[in-house]
């Protein structure tokens, strides 16, 4: 598994190393890299001081209008249409107590992360990074709310979640070891059952009124599509790319029929397709929700991408670990699954992310067919005649969502690459 | 490939299933058979097809509910059918998936700033049913009033901004070529970009649909600086719609909107609409007001509706002026004159045929 792998990565970590150990010497080295990287020469020199100058007035009108010309007031009157859209209010707890949830749980598989390093990382419990994101957290929590006029009650909510989340954090990081292994077992399994009773929460079911996806919009939305199609197309990619590269014909014959009908349409065609066809196909009652319909376009879509990346990962793979592995009496799953999936999956994962991201962009287009996805909920707001004209202050907003999630995707994926990296050696 | 003997059981237990549902339409509506009315019976909620993206006519208020002269063309049917105006389930359609929701039986009705005309009535065309129109819409033109512009004339030799591709820049080639006016067309690829040269100066004019314009003029900075030419383009009769092949419902939702044109004529209002039932219950002599209101007579049975549809619609969302002054005119921010819209006892083309 190391003929290809390790070079590049070797050869990109080193240089990295040495910087971390002189946090003393900072501002004079700084400063010297500094003037190496902007003022090298004079013509150097003069491009840094033009670009600094372009970037400042950029800076500078922006903040100017945001603090001084924009009237948030279109943010701060629809802040539950952003948040979930027409979810009937009698029902929120319900999507409070996810958020308490999924604060919790991501603070106790943090804390865990960090209390059970890989053997050969630091065990640092409390890692800079670590506190930088608590700051931003408390910051976050202390800001937005009051920025966004919530009513007090609902600030203290928020307040509350996320001291849950730090607190959940402190304990499983200092105390995690000392809990009984088969309870830390469970932690990464809760994940996806937390998922479906999210779900289930969600949607109604177990005694839970309904609540008709219909009635389900904004940001809620929006993450709802991007994880559905997310967490199932992975599995969908697998299995296509694995069959594009069988020997069986009819098997390699459908993976590529599939992946090449959905890259040669474009994912708003695909989508107009499946609302516009399935009503005629399936007779009034019977055709799924137009959420879920949409919700499975976007995952078979992503699906065939995914299966490209996954491809690549495969053909990265040396033929000669399936062949050895095989040859030490492995059977073809157990191979596939021990063996050479593991080294394709981790080959695949930028490619997969970089899948992901688009992918939660292209929920957008779910408001060109009449859902209240953020993009939608933003033009139905931008359409309320009290708030015309205001779509500067809409669309820097839904820019600086889809920014935070993108950018959680990520990081995310970074931490997790750096985790599965085997060459990675001992800091 | 013989039919299995379960499945044929099943079938005269669907037909019996079938014809109940008819005997239970009957028994509300005194023999008028429809389809969808018994659906929408059947479900206890109107699905009505909107823009929900179109300031003054349909959009999403920060309760979450929908606001606009669309939205509540869809309440008041939903009153007059199934007693409450809240029994409504909206559907945001986009222009290309409207006739198909429509068809498909999705929606059961448009109300969806849909411009009546020959091609989408006909069952050679989309096939749909118009019921009354419920805005006369039209294409303007927009010019600063410090342009001293009055009529299209003044604007010869001048740049006109306009969006490209629509059919609003056809409409403009075509006025100005038979008015033998010379022009500049500045076509831009979205509205924000045409709304924008317009404001930045880069022609004299803009042009759109009227109401469009005057929806984006109560954006602008200085709304009052600008004025609309009295000049109309085009004719764009925004009308609610329901599905060929079913012509009961569609009577019962082309009477709910008739009947709020009615009450602006009577001068029922959705405040005084409780006093004037209770007026026509006491007062035997006002026979056109007792069987307007469900008093007397049976227009609700021939419809397939409730005796009391008239009154329901109008408590619920008011008269078509109200309705009209309410969500575009001058109780809200777009501040439209009633012009066309008017009653036809005032010059206007709004008309009631008798409720007789």
């Amino acid at each position: 598994m190391t003929s290809i792998q390790p070079g590049p990565e070797s050869g990109s970590t080193p240089p990295l190393r040495p910087a971390r150990p002189a946090p003393k010497s900072v501002q004079p080295s700084w400063a010297g890299a500094l003037r190496q990287e902007l003022f090298a020469s004079r013509t150097d020199g003069l491009v840094s001081v033009l670009l600094i100058m372009v970037i400042l007035a950029a800076a500078v009108g922006l903040l100017r209008w945001a603090l001084g010309q924009a009237q948030w007031a279109v943010i701060q009157a629809n802040t539950t249409l952003f948040a979930i859209g027409r979810y009937p209010i009698q029902q929120q707890w319900r999507l409070w107590l996810l958020v308490v949830l999924v604060a919790a749980l991501s603070g106790v598989s943090w804390g865990l992360l960090r209390a059970f390093p890989r053997a050969d990382r630091s065990g640092e419990i409390w890692p800079f990074n670590d506190r930088l994101a608590v700051a931003l957290l408390g910051f976050l929590a202390a800001w937005l709310p009051a920025a966004l006029a919530l009513g007090l009650p609902l600030q203290l909510r928020w307040w509350v979640i996320t001291a849950l989340l730090v607190a959940t954090r402190w304990l499983a990081g200092h105390w995690g070891r000392s809990w009984p292994p088969r309870l830390v077992k469970l932690v990464p399994m809760s994940w996806p059952l937390l998922y479906l009773f999210g779900m289930v929460l969600i949607a109604g079911g177990l005694g839970l009124p309904r609540v008709p996806p219909s009635e389900w919009g904004g940001l809620l939305l929006t993450l709802l599509m991007a994880s559905f199609a997310i967490l199932l197309s992975f599995p969908i990619g697998v299995v296509v790319a694995l069959g594009r590269r069988s020997s069986l014909p009819l098997l390699r014959w459908a993976s590529v029929l599939y992946i090449e009908f959905i890259r040669g349409a474009p994912l708003i065609t695909l989508l107009f397709l499946g609302q516009n066809i399935l009503g005629y196909m399936l007779p009034g009652g019977w055709a799924p929700d137009r959420v879920w319909r949409a919700a499975w376009v976007l995952t078979f879509f992503c699906g065939a991408y995914l299966a490209e990346a996954v491809r690549a990962g495969l053909s990265a793979v040396p033929p000669g670990q399936l062949e050895a592995a095989r040859s030490l009496g492995l059977s073809m799953p157990q191979a596939l699954q021990r063996v050479v999936l593991p080294q394709a999956l981790r080959i695949a994962l930028p490619g997969a992310v970089g899948q992901f991201i688009s992918l939660l962009q292209d929920t957008t287009l779910l408001s060109l067919i009449g859902l209240l996805d953020l993009l939608g909920t933003a033009r139905t707001v931008m359409a309320n005649p009290e708030f015309l004209g205001k779509n500067a202050e809409v669309y820097l907003t839904l820019a600086v969502l889809f920014w935070c999630c993108c950018a959680a995707l990520g990081l995310g994926s970074r931490a997790l690459e750096r985790r599965l990296d085997p060459t990675h050696s001992p800091a | 490939m013989q039919p299995s003997p379960r499945w044929l059981l099943a079938l005269p237990l669907l037909l019996a299933f079938t014809l109940s549902g008819c005997a239970d339409d009957s028994g509300s509506g005194g023999g008028v058979q429809s389809m969808k009315l018994s659906t929408i019976r059947g479900r206890d909620k109107l699905v009505c097809g909107v823009d929900g993206k179109l300031p003054g006519f349909s959009f999403l208020g920060p309760d979450g509910t929908y606001s606009g002269l669309d939205a509540d063309t869809c309440r008041a049917v939903a009153a007059a059918v199934l007693g409450d105006p809240a029994k409504v389930e909206y559907r945001d359609l986009n222009s290309s998936e409207r006739f198909a929701a429509l068809a498909s039986g999705e929606v059961d009705m448009l109300a969806r700033n849909t411009t009546m005309t020959l091609s989408r009535d006909s069952a050679g065309g989309n096939g749909i049913t118009f019921g009354p129109t419920t805005f006369y819409d039209g294409q303007g033109v927009m010019v600063p009033v410090a342009s001293g512009a009055k009529t299209l004339k003044d604007l010869d030799g001048k740049p006109i901004c306009v969006e490209s591709g629509t059919t609003t820049e056809l409409n403009l080639a075509d006025r100005m070529r038979e008015q033998g006016i010379a022009y500049t067309p500045l076509k831009f690829q979205t509205g924000d970009q045409t709304y924008a040269a317009y404001l930045g100066g880069r022609c004299v004019a803009v042009t759109s649909d009227r109401s469009q314009l005057a929806a984006k003029r109560s954006s602008f900075p200085n709304p009052d600086e600008h004025i609309l030419l009295p000049e109309v383009m085009s004719k764009e009769p925004l009308t609610p719609a329901s599905v060929n092949g079913d012509p009961a419902w569609a009577d019962a939702m082309r009477w709910t909107v008739f009947a709020l044109f009615q009450a602006e004529e009577l001068g029922i209002t959705k405040a005084n609409v409780a006093t004037k039932v209770a007026e026509a219950k006491a007062n035997k002599n006002l026979a056109d007001l007792r069987r307007f209101l469900g008093v007397e007579g049976d227009f609700g049975k021939q419809l397939g509706l409730p005796a009391d549809f008239v009154p329901k619609a109008i408590a619920a969302v008011g008269n078509y002026g109200e309705l009209f002054e309410r969500n575009v005119g001058s109780g809200s921010p777009l501040k439209l004159e009633r012009a066309e819209n008017r009653l036809w006892t005032q010059g206007g083309l709004i008309y009631s045929p008798p409720f007789r």
